[in-house]
C-alpha cells in the first residue's frame, strides 16, 4: 500500500494563559492532545466533536495557519516525498501551500465582497505563477462549471449570489490548485437545509470525478455520516474514537461516540431521540478532570476511569480511548 | 377549550427604500393550550419576524400592516395584540408576564454588567402583581428566593450560588437554562421559543428539549417553537407550520406532516436532509435552485420556480391556506383552487 496523503501523529497543540505585568503562565489550554490519524488518497476523514474540542485547531495545525505545539504531520506531496509539515518554517512550506486547500464555513465572509468571482476564485492560480489572463479565465471557467455555476457569471461580484452559489464559489477556490488534499471545516454547517443537500451532493460528485482527498470537519453526526469513509471522534482535545462511519454508527465503542449519536434529534416523531441526554458539561481543556476525561459524564464510570488514562487502543479495528470498550455493548444508530 | 393563541391572517411589511418586503403576508395559525406548535422554515421565511409581531417589538421600517393576533387569558375578554402600541402600557404588562421569549443567543440576550439573578428579579419584580395581586409588595429578597426556586426547577446545579453570576461566567448550557427560568419567571400563558438550542452543542441540545418537554408536561405552557431544524421539531412538536417566504405552506399535526406531507415544499424538505436513518453517500434529492431574494419574491405561489409538481396556474395566482385532510391544511392548487386574498 502507498503512503496515506497525510499522516498525522501524535500531534499536539497547547495555548498558554498568561496573566498580569509579567504575563506569567497561569494555565496551559491543552486544545489539541495527542491526535493521530492518517488519510488515504481518495479518502474523507470525518473529524467530529462539540465545540472546544479541537477538531478546527486540528485542522488549522494541519494546513499550518498555526504551528503545532509537538508532533508530525506527514504529508505526500505530489512528487512522492512525505514531509513533516509540523516543524517547516514559511518558506519552505510555500511550494506545499498549493496542495492543501481549505472550504470554509461561512461563505458570506470568506470571499472578497470587493473581488470578482473571477478575481477570488483565480487569486489561488496567480499567487501560484499563472501569469497569464487567458488562461486563468479559461481555467475558472472550468471550476465554474464543475461546481455548478454558470461561467457567465464570473464578472460578477460575491453579493449578486446566494448562500449556496457562494458555498459553490469557495468550492471551486479550494479546487483551483488541483489539491491533493482539501480540508472542509464545517462546509455545509451555515447553509439552509434545501441548498445543504446541493452542496453535499456536489462534494459527493467532485469526490468521485476526482478522486478528492478530504478532511471533513463537522459537528453535524448526520451529515458525517451521509459523507464521510471513516469518523474520528474528538473530545476535549483528544481523539477518543476512529473507525469507519458503518462501524462508528452500527456499533460505537465509545461512551462518548454512543451519547453523541442518540443526542441527534432524527426527524422523526415516531422515532423518539435525542432524550438521553448526558448529564453535564463539557470538561475544560485548561483543567481537564483526572483519568479519562470523560469519566465525569460517562454513564459506565468505574474506579480505573477516574484513576487512569486510557490509550487510544485497537480494539475489532476501532481505534478507541475506554478502559471498558470490550466489555460494553452500546447502541448505534 | 379555545385556544391560547389566534394568529389570523398576520401581515408584517417592512418598508425599504428598495422596496416593500412582504416578510409576512397573511399567517394564520392557532396555540391550544399545553400544545408547542412548530414554526419551521428557511432563511427569510418570515419565522423570526411573526415572532417579533407577537411581543410587537418589529423594527422600523418593518409594521404589522394587518391581521388578528388573539390573545386568551382566563375569565378576561380575549386581546388582539396587533391593536396594541407597540409602547403601551397594555403591550408591557403582556410582554414578558403574559408572552415570555427564550432567545437564540442568550449570551447577547443577558446584560453582561448584571448579575443573571439581578435581571431575573428585575422582571419579577416589574410583573409583580401577576404573582401578588393584592397585598404588599414583593420585597427583593421574596423575589430572590422565587430565583432561586426558579434555577433549581430548570436544572441549574448550585442555584444559590449561580444568581450571583454574570451571564459570561456560566457555560452555554447553563446560560440558557438561567434564559429559559426568566422566561418562566412570571408564568406566561406562551412561551416563544426563538431557535433556543441552535447555538448549543448537541449533547446540551438535547438537555435543553428535555427540559422544555419537562416544563412543558408540569406547567402546561403553550410553547411556540421557532426552528430550521425538521429534526428537533418532529422531537418536541405537536403540531407543525412550514413556512416559506412570509406564507404558510402547510399546517397540521406532526405525525402528518412528516408521515403524509402534502405541500411539494414540505416534501421536497424531508427529502432532502441527511438524515442518520438515510443511505451513506448516495446522492440526496435537491430542491433545485435556491431562495429568491425577498424584493425579487416569485408571483403567485413563492415557491414554484422550485416546485417539482408545478402547474400553470401556480405562477398566475396564489393558492389560499386551505384543510385537505382533518386537522391539516396547505397552500396548494395540487388541492384546491381557492385563490388566496391580496
Amino acid at each position: 500500500m502507498t503512503a496515506p496523503v497525510l499522516d498525522v501523529r501524535r500531534l499536539q497543540k497547547f495555548f498558554e494563559v498568561r496573566r498580569g505585568f509579567r504575563r506569567r503562565v497561569v494555565a496551559t489550554v491543552r486544545a489539541v492532545d495527542d491526535v493521530s490519524f492518517a488519510i488515504q488518497q481518495g479518502e474523507t476523514l470525518g473529524l467530529v466533536g462539540e465545540s472546544g474540542c479541537g477538531k478546527t485547531t486540528t485542522a488549522r495545525c494541519i494546513l499550518r495557519a498555526m504551528a503545532p505545539s509537538s508532533g508530525e504531520i506527514l504529508f505526500r506531496a505530489a512528487d512522492g516525498q512525505v514531509v513533516d509539515l509540523a516543524p517547516l518554517p514559511r518558506a519552505n512550506l510555500r511550494p506545499l501551500r498549493p496542495q492543501i486547500q481549505m472550504i470554509f464555513q461561512d461563505p458570506f465572509s470568506s470571499l472578497n465582497p470587493r473581488m470578482t468571482i473571477f478575481d477570488n476564485v483565480a487569486e489561488p492560480l496567480l499567487v501560484n505563477g499563472m501569469r497569464n489572463r487567458r488562461a486563468r479565465l479559461d481555467r475558472v471557467a472550468a471550476l465554474l462549471e464543475l461546481t455548478g455555476l454558470r461561467p457567465e457569471y464570473m464578472h460578477r461580484f460575491p453579493h449578486a449570489f446566494s448562500g449556496g452559489q457562494r458555498q459553490r464559489i469557495g468550492i471551486a477556490r479550494a479546487l483551483a490548485t488541483e489539491p491533493r488534499l482539501v480540508v472542509a471545516d464545517e462546509p455545509v454547517s451555515a447553509l439552509d437545509v434545501s441548498v445543504r443537500a446541493q452542496v453535499l451532493n456536489l462534494l459527493l460528485e467532485l469526490r468521485q470525478r476526482l478522486g478528492l482527498t478530504m478532511l471533513f470537519v463537522a459537528h453535524d453526526l448526520s451529515v458525517v455520516k451521509h459523507i464521510c469513509d471513516r469518523v474520528a471522534v474528538m473530545y476535549v482535545g483528544q481523539l477518543v474514537e476512529l473507525t469507519t462511519t458503518a462501524a462508528l454508527f452500527a456499533r460505537p465503542r465509545h461512551p462518548y461516540t454512543a451519547a453523541l449519536i442518540r443526542a441527534v434529534p432524527i426527524p422523526d416523531p415516531r422515532k423518539p431521540s435525542g432524550d438521553v441526554a448526558l448529564a453535564g458539561e463539557v470538561a475544560n481543556p485548561a483543567n481537564p478532570p483526572s483519568g479519562c476525561y470523560f469519566h465525569p459524564r460517562c454513564p459506565y464510570v468505574v474506579d480505573r476511569c477516574r484513576a487512569e488514562a486510557p490509550a487510544l487502543r485497537n480494539v475489532d479495528g476501532h481505534f478507541v480511548r475506554c478502559h471498558r470498550a470490550e466489555e460494553l455493548s452500546l447502541a448505534g444508530a | 377549550m379555545p385556544p391560547v393563541l389566534q394568529v389570523t391572517d398576520l401581515r408584517v411589511h417592512f418598508f425599504l427604500d428598495e422596496g416593500l418586503v412582504r416578510a409576512v403576508d397573511g399567517v394564520s395559525f392557532d396555540v391550544e393550550t399545553g400544545q408547542v406548535v412548530g414554526i419551521v422554515g428557511e432563511s427569510g421565511c418570515g419565522k423570526s419576524v411573526t415572532m417579533k409581531a407577537l411581543l410587537q417589538i418589529v423594527e422600523p421600517p418593518g409594521r404589522i400592516v394587518g391581521g388578528q393576533m388573539l390573545l386568551r387569558s382566563d375569565g378576561a375578554a380575549p386581546v388582539d395584540l396587533a391593536r396594541l402600541s407597540p409602547r403601551g402600557a397594555e403591550m408591557r404588562a403582556i410582554r414578558g408576564a403574559e408572552i415570555a421569549l427564550i432567545p437564540q443567543e442568550p449570551m447577547a440576550a443577558f446584560s453582561p454588567v448584571h448579575t443573571v439573578g439581578d435581571q431575573i428579579i428585575e422582571a419579577l419584580l416589574l410583573h409583580q402583581r401577576k404573582w401578588r395581586p393584592t397585598g404588599p409588595a414583593l420585597s427583593r429578597a421574596d423575589a430572590r428566593t422565587i430565583t432561586v426556586e426558579l434555577f433549581q426547577d430548570v436544572g441549574v446545579s448550585m442555584p444559590g450560588e449561580r444568581v450571583d453570576a454574570y451571564a459570561w461566567q456560566l457555560s452555554g448550557g447553563l446560560r440558557q437554562r438561567a434564559m429559559i427560568a426568566m422566561a418562566l419567571s412570571c408564568r406566561p400563558r406562551l412561551l416563544i421559543a426563538d431557535e433556543p438550542t441552535t447555538a448549543l452543542d448537541v449533547t446540551t441540545q438535547a438537555q435543553i428539549l428535555n427540559l422544555l418537554r419537562d416544563l412543558q408536561r408540569r406547567h402546561g405552557t403553550a410553547i411556540v417553537f421557532i426552528t430550521h431544524d425538521l429534526g428537533v421539531i418532529a422531537q418536541i412538536a405537536h403540531s407543525v407550520v412550514v413556512m416559506y417566504l412570509g406564507r404558510v405552506m402547510e399546517h397540521g399535526p406532526v405525525d402528518d406532516i412528516f408521515h403524509a406531507p402534502k405541500h411539494p415544499y414540505t416534501r421536497s424538505l424531508l427529502r432532502s436532509i441527511p438524515s442518520l436513518l438515510a443511505t451513506p453517500q448516495s446522492p440526496l434529492p435537491t430542491i433545485a435552485g435556491s431562495i429568491p431574494h425577498p424584493l425579487g419574491r416569485p408571483p403567485g405561489c413563492a415557491f414554484h420556480p422550485r416546485c417539482p409538481e408545478v402547474m400553470a396556474e401556480c405562477a398566475q395566482r396564489t393558492p389560499a391556506l386551505r384543510v385537505i385532510e382533518r386537522t391539516q391544511s396547505a397552500a396548494c392548487f395540487l388541492y384546491h383552487h381557492d385563490e388566496a386574498e391580496p
